[in-house]
């Protein structure tokens, strides 16, 4: 057993670090709660730069412009964007879309969509959620279709994330609505000009912007279909494995909290150092426990997916757990600074950029890829094999 | 990264867990819980057969030249299975604080017979206070033309009565340094009295009354003892939490098949959320323990920087400890408050372990003081 990287895979890290460090500077580091346009073009311009190294798409395989390494390289890279604060950008190409025509996709659609994605020049948003099919995905209800050679797409997608500098949208829709629900869906990628499409701006409590997106008689060619009509649901489901991993979220989490540390060692707080309260060490310590557990989960999930196997239970229980670390922190960070909590990273007074405000608006996010209870229910059911 | 077990460790594990289902059933804990010496000699000299004693310890002192890794693999089976030895306290701690501290006739005249199981031997470390941290130790070894006098008293001296010598932690005469000193139990001048405690774990109070100790019985250098004493103790917390791993994993085992067989309002408890929901989150907890406690022994075996890792190990195994004694009793609900019912087996062995080695007050401690705090 040996949880230490390859040599191989340290010079990568170190290499990848160094060079975000010199391509980094600290008005373009994304501290939680602050986005912008220009770091949202700053975060573009440096995956291209990542792309001209090999490195965006590192554990893609070589044929579709990859590096042909596993998924211990793409999380080393993605752990380095999330500590270094880098804008991340084309997740949903990279993570979603990409992999689902790697695996379904026609020879045209693998010429036509791969290589933007392996370049860092387009960006995808995912239409996945509905107003009524959150959880419960495989029950929703916008309808694709058939029209001679086209689709025809009518219905509506909730929290449309990064829909302002989308080229496309990935989606799913129902092509046969009398079939049983997860066998009547098809999955979609869709220029997101296309005339029929509109959006309403949704802001997250985090200060990023998705929508509501409507469709509106939107027509479609029908080589925007990905793989089998009326399989979308199964190739969506077995196309998540980069999804899983959830390296940089944890590495977001960890440089804030890393930082939150040092601040407490050094403040001072009625003439002594924060960090001498017997309270504040005792939550840090234990904050730590959490950390280091959470950031150990994410490895073995990447681990196991390098191995070719299929981590279900083990990446729900890795975000499940993230997600709840990332909410203890937020809270006893924000229970430490009590009134300096209150400032929001535009104040030249809050502590540490005002990243423990920012990241306690983020920690709310309590259901990315999942709700808690879906994990649970995951770990339960497939992880031990209880009933349903 | 390579998280996977070797073959020969996959077949360690098996073959323990085999030996240990038919070899330690519950029903042989309970009666150890009433026996004097808290163990089975029967069994002890099996154990020492199969080469679990010496399993970490090097060929030529008898042990089978295993790694840290082996003995958490071992460990975790030890506690699935509620196994009640000497074994961590004697072939574990005291081996491995003799190997690290011992000097050659030491190290050949104690270990193998640890090994071989025919020496038990035991850590007199804490007193009164209960306190693991080594800077509390307040008994003192004090020279002699011959040697050293020891004298101090001892508390939660585990096997006391069954020890043949003690490794007693004493201060260097008047300075703070930290003397290991072997003294031998069947003497006039060390008094063994037994501490009633949960599920009549054998553990007691030892009392040292100017026991002589000949030179060749201090463990390295007098008054040099603290690093290799940290060490050991530190290998051995992490045996200590592969064991409540272990024993998590078992009792979370034990709770997915209660809830799949258990039918109330017409159907098996397991189709409930909130089991099923109580049961992931143990199995969380246990991934989480299982995970820090592996990557720490990883860093020890590969000589890199690890006490916060290990202290971080010990606070979450204490965390699965607890939740798995809260998740065991509240699914089996009332029958498991009964004595008949194995779980307060468990649960008993669960607090235990958590006060063993340093309680996660001690090791969250040491934690914060690691992070500069
Ligand atoms: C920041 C953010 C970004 C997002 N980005 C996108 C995106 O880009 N594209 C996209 O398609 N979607 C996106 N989503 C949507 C996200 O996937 C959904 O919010 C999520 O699937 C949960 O659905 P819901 O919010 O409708 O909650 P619901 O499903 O309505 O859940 C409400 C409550 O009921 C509970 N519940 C539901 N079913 C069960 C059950 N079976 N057992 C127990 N409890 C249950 C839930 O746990 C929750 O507590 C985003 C959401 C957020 C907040």
């Amino acid at each position: 057993m040996r949880f230490q990287f390859t040599q191989e895979q340290q010079r990568f890290r170190e290499e990848v670090s160094a060079f975000l460090r010199q391509e980094m500077s600290p008005e373009y580091e994304t501290v939680y709660g602050t986005f912008s346009e220009e770091k949202y073009w700053f975060g573009r311009a440096l995956a291209r730069k990542l792309a001209d190294r090999g490195w965006l798409t590192i554990g893609w395989p070589r044929e579709y412009g990859g590096g042909g390494k596993t998924f211990l390289e793409q999380s080393i890279l993605d752990e380095q964007i999330g500590y270094q604060r880098v804008q991340r950008v084309g997740i949903t190409g990279l993570n979603f879309a990409g992999p689902a025509i790697i695996k379904f996709g026609t020879e045209e659609q693998k010429k036509r969509y791969l290589p933007p994605i392996a370049r860092g020049d387009v960006e995808y948003c995912q239409g996945f959620t509905e107003p009524n099919a959150g959880s419960d995905l495989a029950s929703l209800q916008m309808r694709a279709e058939r029209d001679g050679d086209d689709y025809v797409l009518n219905g509506s997608k909730m929290f449309t994330s990064y829909y302002a500098h989308a080229d496309y949208i990935y989606l799913l829709a129902r092509t046969d609505p009398d079939a049983p629900k997860h066998r009547g869906i098809s999955l979609f990628i869709v220029e997101m000009n296309a005339p029929g499409i509109s959006t309403r701006p949704l802001p997250y409590i985090n200060g990023e912007v998705a929508a509501q997106t409507f469709f509106d008689s939107v027509r479609i060619p029908r080589s925007s279909l990905v793989g089998e009509e009326n399989q979308g649901w199964y190739h969506a489901m077995t196309t998540l494995d980069y999804e899983r991993v959830g390296l940089e979220r944890y590495a977001r989490v960890r440089r804030t909290f890393d930082d939150f540390v040092n601040f407490c060692r050094d403040a001072a707080s009625n003439g002594k150092s924060l960090g001498h309260s017997p309270l504040v060490r005792h939550k840090l310590a234990e904050l730590k426990v959490g950390m280091e557990g959470w950031g150990l989960l994410c490895w073995k999930v990447a681990w196991m997916q390098s191995q070719g196997e299929v981590p279900n239970a083990e990446a729900s229980i890795a975000f499940l757990y993230g997600t709840q670390q990332r909410l203890r922190f937020a809270q006893a960070a924000m229970e430490i600074l009590g009134q300096r909590g209150t400032l929001t990273p535009e104040s030249e007074l809050a502590p540490i950029q005002g990243a423990i405000e920012g990241v306690s608006r983020e920690s709310l996010h309590l259901h990315g890829a999942g709700t808690l209870e879906i994990h649970r229910n995951i770990i339960a059911q497939r992880g031990l094999g209880l009933p349903r | 990264m390579d998280l996977a077990l070797t073959q020969g460790q996959e077949m360690l594990r098996r073959s323990a867990r085999e030996f240990l289902e038919a070899e330690c059933p519950t029903t042989l804990v309970r009666e150890l819980e009433v026996s004097d010496i808290g163990y089975s000699s029967e069994l002890w000299g099996r154990m020492a057969g199969l080469g679990w004693l010496g399993l970490a310890l090097p060929v030529e002192h008898g042990g089978e030249g295993g790694n840290l890794i082996d003995q958490l693999v071992l460990a975790e089976e030890v506690g699935r299975a509620l196994l009640p030895s000497p074994l961590l306290t004697s072939s574990i701690l005291c081996g491995q604080l003799i190997l690290k501290a011992g000097n050659s006739s030491q190290l050949s005249g104690f270990l193998p017979n640890l090994a071989q199981g025919k020496t038990i031997m035991s850590l007199a470390l804490s007193e009164a206070s209960g306190d693991f941290n080594p800077g509390q130790v307040s008994a003192v070894a004090s020279p002699r033309d011959d040697g050293y006098a020891v004298s101090g008293a001892k508390t939660f001296v585990p096997y006391a009565v069954s020890a043949d010598f003690f490794i007693c932690v004493a201060r260097n005469g008047d300075s703070q340094g930290l003397t290991l000193a072997i003294i031998e139990a069947n003497s006039p001048r060390v008094t063994v009295t037994p501490l009633k405690s949960i599920a009549n774990f054998s553990q007691a109070q030892v009392e040292f009354r100017d026991a002589t100790v000949p030179r060749e019985n201090i463990l390295g250098v007098a008054g040099s003892g603290g690093k290799s004493l940290l060490q050991a103790l530190e290998w051995a917390t992490l045996v200590q939490c592969g064991e409540m791993v272990g024993r998590a994993q078992k009792i979370l085992e034990m709770v997915v098949d209660y809830s799949k067989s258990r039918i109330q309002f017409g159907r098996p408890i397991g189709t409930f959320q909130a089991i099923q929901h109580q049961c992931a989150d143990l199995r969380v907890a246990v991934d989480v323990a299982q995970t820090l406690t592996y990557r720490a022994a990883c860093s020890l075996i590969e000589g890199l920087p690890c006490s916060e890792e290990i202290a971080i190990a010990k606070a979450a195994a204490d965390e699965v400890s607890r939740l798995s004694t809260v998740t065991g009793h509240g699914i089996y609900a009332g029958i498991s408050y009964t004595v008949e019912h194995d779980m307060q087996l468990y649960s008993a062995r669960n607090k235990l372990a958590e006060a063993n080695l340093g309680n996660t007050v001690y090791h969250i401690d040491r934690i914060a003081r690691l992070m500069g705090l």
